[in-house]
């Protein structure tokens, strides 16, 4: 009888401790560390406390996301259930099975229509017009500008300003705006500069940049459709938004040859530069008084247009997709669901993530949340987004070996840099078959 | 020899376990060769087959056999005979001022002096420190505008990893710092191993300073410091991670960064393997032409 006893006592403690691992669900989000994964991590907190099922947001530094996510998807890792992937990263991760197709998903819920047009576009479709996506727009992003108001509203600076280029001192509207004030504010003997942009050329940080000034002055990387880049990428209009980047670099801090987007909050907060660009996503630390003594005085601004008043800014940002790896495809599909419900993504908004549900950017109330969400807001309308082939990587490096010491050591001229650029990009494009 | 490895002593405890010597050595041995045979034999011989097709670990696509297709389109790279010459001139550079400023630390130590031991152990601080924090440290004394090296030199706001000329050079001196140490330290281990009496015989032949060097001390110490020759230049070739950090310059995308990106963020898994086999070879031949040099050097 004790021994009976004994093993259903046994059994039942079996049972008890194996009963959470049945049916405790777990879900596992890969992105970059940076404060919008911090966010979703609060949002899907709220997610769990709704159905019980855990979510945690993993990360790893930006510098080690592309190799980290690509090694798992190489493994055919379930480590991922989804991963907020880089829109250039589409091509690459649909054409190589590693996302799944969404394409259904999105047409039931309608997506192309809730979430912004642009991001639809850049960030879940693939290839271009194809009507297939891979990716759920998740963290709307583009570069933006940050300026100094009070160094803009010292009367001393408006009235000299005026005095030497006729018009007044405010945020610029255009580039050759933007040149000017940077030229105005760039004082070295004072430790005081014009600007603040990108040269990083490790990874996208300085292509991103020069795409501001290229798509700007109206000039495109290439046609999509027929991948014809020579003509394009060299063009006139091309050549002009190279040169006045390279115009703008003269403007910058010393030292400011690899800088990304952590250098060019610190070109505000530490007094260095009147203008920064930067993504728009780390605009939060510089309303924040703790990580910027300037917060009062930090204004935004979108990207100015170019001479004939085209105005586009460089794509940030990220979609969310299931990787087909996944054991949890079926409770993934039920957390997008959840994801993409109005009340969630004003919730995402109100969190600090930049949502690109059209309804929530569009609202009254989040475009006036944030000194910056109204530049956002006018920004996420026209942007423009680099190749997302599988061989965007290839393109990126050519482009990085191009571009670079033309505008960080002044070799050449804008126009072999592009023509030079134009045919490495013709021959990478050869290489995989997409022109003869 | 058979005999000898399998004999055991008949109150040992292998005996008593029943272990043979050979059985003992092969415990020791199997799993060492088995470690080397899964982690560097196979990888090697594995990435030598991916270096002739065009296999991208991007995607799911089987690699197709391409032949020299690989090699035939790095050896007709531009960029890539340019990261070859950036690599070379960086070797130069770098070792050379190592074997400078090393043998000539390890000169200056090789004689009584007081707190030798604390001095020479503060100098091999340097190549104690990971190359990634010291990258990190020397892009702050390079700083324009409060780097501590243009302060001390008087050169105002100079941007030494802006420039594209200075870069690698700025690179370089990074290298020289940390690793002059090393051949300090090997060349201190030959200084001291040259007998007295051969400077003792110089000094009563009436020979200067520079003819006993060159004639006494420099032969004596060249195979030891050949070695660390050998041992730094296959090390430079390899430099990596104070490069990546340091700066961004084309002038300055050593071979090993350049195979980086091909591999890990461009994904061409099958390019990079061909790629990395060539610089495999020219290490090897390199080094080859270093032993036959450290030969020549030991027979006299």
């Amino acid at each position: 009888m004790h021994r009976q006893v004994c093993r259903l006592m046994a059994g039942a403690a079996v049972i008890a401790l194996s009963a959470p691992a049945a049916y405790s669900q777990e879900l596992t989000i890969f992105w970059a560390e940076w404060d919008p994964a911090n966010y979703l991590q609060e949002l899907v907190n709220e997610y769990e406390a709704e159905t019980g099922v855990t979510v945690t947001v993993e990360t790893t530094p930006w510098q080690d996301f592309q190799t980290k996510a690509f090694t798992e998807f190489n493994a055919r890792g379930s480590a991922y259930d989804m991963i907020v992937g880089d829109s250039q990263w589409l091509g690459a991760a649909s054409e190589g099975g590693h996302y799944v197709d969404l394409t259904e998903f999105f047409q039931k819920h309608n997506l192309g229509e809730v979430m912004a047009p642009a991001t639809v576009k850049y960030y879940a479709e693939y290839p271009g017009n194809s009507g297939k996506y891979w990716a759920i727009p998740a963290e709307g992003d583009a570069v933006g500008w940050a300026y100094r108001k009070d160094w803009f509203e010292d009367p001393a600076e408006m009235e000299a300003f005026k005095a030497k280029y006729g018009y007044d001192l405010a945020p610029p509207t255009t580039w050759a705006q933007l040149l000017d004030i940077a030229e105005f504010f760039h004082r070295p003997d004072q430790n005081r500069y014009g600007v603040a942009i990108y040269t990083d050329n490790s990874y996208d940080g300085l292509v991103m940049g020069v795409e501001n000034a290229l798509f700007s002055y109206g000039a495109e990387l290439g046609d999509p459709s027929t991948y014809q880049v020579d003509g394009i990428l060299n063009s006139d209009k091309a050549v002009a938004a190279l040169d006045a980047y390279r115009k703008l670099y003269g403007f910058t801090p010393p030292g400011w040859s690899k800088t990304f987007f952590v250098e060019n909050n610190q070109a505000i907060t530490e007094n260095l530069a009147a203008m920064s660009m930067n993504y728009f996503a780390f605009f939060p630390a510089l309303v924040n008084p703790a990580t910027n003594p300037n917060a009062a005085n930090t204004g935004f601004f979108a990207n100015p247009a170019g001479p004939d008043g085209d105005q586009f800014a460089a794509l940030g940002g990220q979609g969310i997709s299931i990787v087909s790896y996944s054991e949890n495809q079926e409770e993934a599909f039920k957390f997008l669901e959840w994801f993409i419900r109005d009340d969630v993504q004003k919730r995402w908004a109100e969190l600090g993530g930049y949502t690109a549900h059209a309804k929530t950017l569009e609202s009254e109330e989040f475009r006036k949340a944030t000194p910056y969400n109204e530049a956002f807001f006018q920004t996420m309308f026209k942007v423009k987004d680099f190749w997302a082939v599988p061989e965007y990587a290839e393109l990126l490096t050519a482009a990085n070996q191009r571009i670079y010491p033309f505008v960080v050591g002044g070799e050449g001229t804008a126009k072999e840099v592009l023509d030079a650029l134009a045919n490495d990009w013709t021959e990478t494009f050869k290489k995989y078959g997409r022109i003869k | 020899m058979a005999d000898v490895m399998t004999r055991l002593e008949p109150n040992s405890r292998a005996a008593a376990r029943g272990l043979s010597d050979l059985s003992i050595r092969n415990l020791f041995i199997i799993p060492t060769i088995t470690f080397l045979i899964v982690f560097n034999v196979f990888p090697l011989i594995y990435s030598l087959y991916t270096g002739f097709t065009d296999y991208r670990a991007s995607t799911t696509a089987p690699a197709n056999w391409v032949g020299l297709a690989n090699f035939r389109e790095l050896l007709s790279d531009p960029f890539i005979w340019r990261n070859f010459t950036i690599t070379a001139k960086y070797v130069v550079i770098s070792v050379t001022g190592q074997v400078i400023v090393g043998f000539g630390l390890a000169m200056l130590l090789n004689r009584p002096m007081a707190l030798k031991g604390l001095i020479t152990t503060l100098l091999m601080l340097p190549m104690m420190l990971s190359p990634a924090v010291v990258g990190l440290f020397w892009k702050l004394l390079y700083d324009p505008s409060f780097g501590i090296i243009n302060y001390f030199l008087g050169l105002g706001k100079f941007e030494w990893l802006a420039d594209p000329q200075m870069a690698l050079w700025a690179v370089a001196m990074v290298d020289i710092w940390m690793w002059s140490p090393f051949v300090m330290l090997l060349s201190l281990a030959g200084l001291s191993a040259v007998p007295k009496h051969l400077y003792e015989a110089a000094e009563i032949d009436r020979a200067g300073p520079f003819y006993t060097f060159f004639r006494i001390t420099l032969p004596l110490v060249a195979p030891i410091l050949m070695i660390a020759i050998i041992f730094r230049t296959m090390e430079a070739f390899k430099t990596f991670d104070h490069a990546y950090i340091l700066s961004s310059q084309p002038t300055t995308e050593l071979i090993a960064i350049r195979l980086y990106k091909m591999a890990f963020l461009e994904w061409q898994t099958g390019l990079s393997s061909a790629f990395a086999y060539i610089v495999l070879i020219v290490v090897v031949a390199i080094t080859n032409i270093y032993v036959k040099y450290l030969n020549k050097a030991k027979a006299r």
